[in-house]
């Protein structure tokens, strides 16, 4: 059994919380003593049902207003999958919720009110989806049964839907016809539509197998050095860390960036287990050949295929804090366990995230996502965006509040 | 890779970071299975090195005394360093006022203890067990999760949290509770217990003992616990689900010997594990409420 993290976008009009609510609910992984709670909150729906909305707002102030202001991570499992739910708020005074959810997660459930079709929050989400890289969309046409559960209804968003992913290069996109509210194709396939002959959305998301791209190389950035120092152990020095892709083994010839030392992989462990090769996503501690000089915020990689090394890049940024970015401050860059001193020294555009138009002279305020060039004090070790992007992954910390003001996806160097 | 073992791997990640990251942090270390599971993490992260932080307990002096054994026997096992902050202490100094009346805890108390310890320690960061899928409140908390010099949590102003990128930089005075078993459910934690044979106190396993029935469930009757005539007391098979101190802790009817029994019958519950804890149903609000004051 493993893990599977999904991100719901949408607003409340759309039926996200209720969708959520659903699964669940249909899971069985709502309990009497919490469904108590929600019957004590006493609040409805229009037809007198629960709204299972309340069971995701999680903060009294999002119980009052009936919204979702931050991200909540909810937990649900069956006999084949563990999920795990990021529900962030839709509207675009919440795009980095949006963002930060986004980023745990490897498919997002894009959703579309059948009465509306796309409409331009479809194409903020999409542009968010594609700009993260996430592996899979799955598009629900919620609301069937708003429209009598016409087929036709359906088939005319899947067009138009297409021809967005289209323009914004989106693939992987998958569609579902539902009804959160009366549980169509949710848990079991609907008897309203007998013309949609695919899965239901749990069937779906349990079967769904998402692959890593198993071209990548393997990179290692070092966490912690691991020496005990006692007499036994005298010798003893293993770097601790989680590697990102596969294929990191024994014997390995590999280069420590940014110093650019060369040596052998001695050994693998996995508390106090030897290995003889690492997979994808585990904490390990590697030993290596050679006495060379490695701490934290450095890489171990594969000699022949190394990671890109350099002081000044191209990132699409996603701007965080309310005080807007300030070309002549200096930021904190934070990628894995590196950190270092930044400028930024050019902002190229910013996008206008309902048309992805790019818009020239403006500046990187609280929710806008644009392109910067920034100049590092030390070198960052790092692969575009398009090549690994586990490895082009980067934040931004404004060192006079100690916020985390942004995120980065490394394009290019610059 | 399986969910075990990607929980495990993210909490080893997770605690290096803090180890990294931190200049004096601690593990707040309560003698339930949670934080059990993070010591036993601790190991898989650290070994053969000693870990880079003490267990601090906050001893309200209520607590199970097979709590009290276990943890002892922890330390020995380990040869890590135990704090202990006895809330008596933060009673004594006229810190905090003892509750009075059938009802009377030392669960709130504990927050003025624990800040105390921390301060007086400085320690920068501290280690807890908290769970997302425990508590509505919890379910927003960030893994890393900034204090203020107060000790306050503010939801509304948490640092967005992307991708694994941990930040920990912090003002001097503040100080950050971290959650690497964030993701973990409690089914998934007694799983991992099960898996990988972790020792736990016995009172989690169902055995006999005297109970007073207290406001619709069973509580341990313990000598601090007001007994009066017309309450009634019964010597029954239970067993502690969640294991706070013995005044807001309440016990399950139980025959489960073995964790395979556990794990059935928590599948089986119709209850949320902190069903069964009195200071979360003061009101809808109470987790939240005690977090902005600095709870754990």
């Amino acid at each position: 059994m493993n893990i599977l993290k999904f991100i719901t976008a949408g607003s409340v009009d759309d039926g996200k919380s209720t969708l959520i609510g659903r699964l669940l609910y249909d899971t069985n992984s709502i309990l009497d003593d919490q469904l108590e709670a929600i019957k004590k909150a006493n609040r409805k729906n229009n037809d007198g049902t629960v709204d299972l909305a309340i069971l995701t707002d999680g903060l009294k102030a999002e119980r009052e207003q009936g919204i979702t202001i931050d991200v909540a991570y909810k937990y649900f499992q069956t006999e084949k999958r563990k999920f795990i739910i990021a529900d962030a708020p839709g509207h675009i005074q919440y795009t980095r919720n949006m963002v930060t959810g986004a980023s745990n997660s490897e498919l997002i459930i894009i959703l579309i009110d059948a009465r509306k079709g796309v409409i331009e929050q479809t194409k903020r989400h999409s542009f968010l989806a594609q700009l993260l890289s996430l592996k899979k969309v799955l598009v629900c046409v919620n609301k069937m049964d708003m429209v009598d559960y016409e087929q036709a209804v359906y088939e005319n968003i899947k067009t138009d839907y297409l021809a967005l992913a289209n323009r914004l290069g989106l693939e992987n996109v998958d569609f579902l016809p539902v009804s959160a509210l009366k549980g169509d194709n949710i848990v079991a396939p609907s008897e309203k539509m007998n013309w949609y002959t695919g899965e239901s959305l749990l069937d779906y998301l349990e079967n769904i197998e998402l692959e890593g791209n198993k071209e990548q190389p393997w990179r290692f950035p070092v966490q912690w050095v691991v020496r005990p120092q006692t007499d036994e152990l005298h010798d003893y020095r293993g770097y601790a860390g989680r590697v990102l892709g596969e294929g990191l083994k024994v014997g390995e010839e590999v280069l420590v960036l940014p110093s650019g030392a060369r040596s052998v992989v001695k050994a693998i462990e996995l508390a106090e287990a030897h290995l003889e090769a690492a997979q994808d996503g585990q904490s390990v501690i590697v030993h290596l050949e050679d006495d060379v000089d490695i701490s934290r915020g450095d890489f171990i990689v594969p000699a022949t295929f190394p990671a890109a090394t350099d002081r000044q890049v191209e990132a699409n940024i996603c701007w965080f804090d309310s005080k807007p970015l300030d070309n002549s401050q200096i930021y904190l860059l934070q990628n894995h366990s590196h950190i270092t001193k930044v400028k930024i020294t050019d902002v190229h555009y910013k996008y206008d995230v309902n048309t992805q138009e790019k818009l020239l002279g403006e500046d990187l305020k609280l929710n806008d996502i644009g392109k910067v060039s920034l100049k590092a004090a030390s070198d960052i070790v790092f692969d575009t965006h398009r090549d690994f992007p586990e490895n082009s992954r980067a934040i931004l910390i404004d060192p006079r509040s100690n916020l985390t003001v942004a995120a980065l996806m490394i394009e290019d160097v610059a | 890779m399986d969910y075990l073992d990607h929980l495990e791997a993210e909490a080893i990640y997770i605690l290096r970071e803090v180890a990294g990251q931190f200049e004096n942090p601690a593990l707040l270390f309560s003698g339930g299975k949670d934080s059990i599971t993070l010591v036993h993490l601790a190991m898989k992260a650290f070994r053969p090195g000693k870990f880079p932080f003490p267990l601090v307990h906050i001893d309200t002096g209520h607590n199970f005394p097979e709590t009290i054994a276990y943890r002892d026997w922890l330390i020995e096992q380990t040869g890590e360093k135990l704090i202990v902050g006895l809330v008596q202490d933060s009673i004594d100094q006229g810190k905090v006022v003892e509750q009075k009346g059938k009802n009377a805890s030392r669960n709130a108390l504990q927050t003025v203890t624990l800040l105390d310890t921390i301060e007086k320690n400085g320690f920068d960061a501290c280690i807890g067990g908290a769970r997302r899928d425990e508590e509505k409140a919890r379910a927003k908390e960030r893994i890393f999760s900034v204090r203020d010099e107060f000790g306050q949590w503010d939801p509304k102003r948490q640092r967005p949290e992307l991708w694994n990128i941990f930040n920990g930089k912090i003002h001097k005075g503040e100080n950050v509770r971290i959650f690497p078993i964030s993701n973990w459910t409690e089914l998934d934690v007694w799983n991992y217990i099960k898996r990988e044979k972790i020792a736990l106190p016995t009172i989690y396993f169902s055995h006999n003992r005297d109970v007073v029935f207290r406001n619709g469930q069973w509580m341990a009757a313990a000598p601090f616990l007001q007994i009066d005539e017309d309450d009634i007391v019964e010597h029954k098979s239970v067993r502690f689900r969640t294991v706070g101190d013995m005044t807001c802790t309440a016990a399950v009817d139980s025959t489960a010997v073995e964790l395979d029994d556990i794990i059935t019958e928590i599948k089986a519950s119709t209850v949320s594990e902190r069903g069964a804890r009195m200071d979360d149903k003061v009101s809808e609000a109470a987790m939240e409420e005690r977090k902005k004051q600095g709870y754990f």
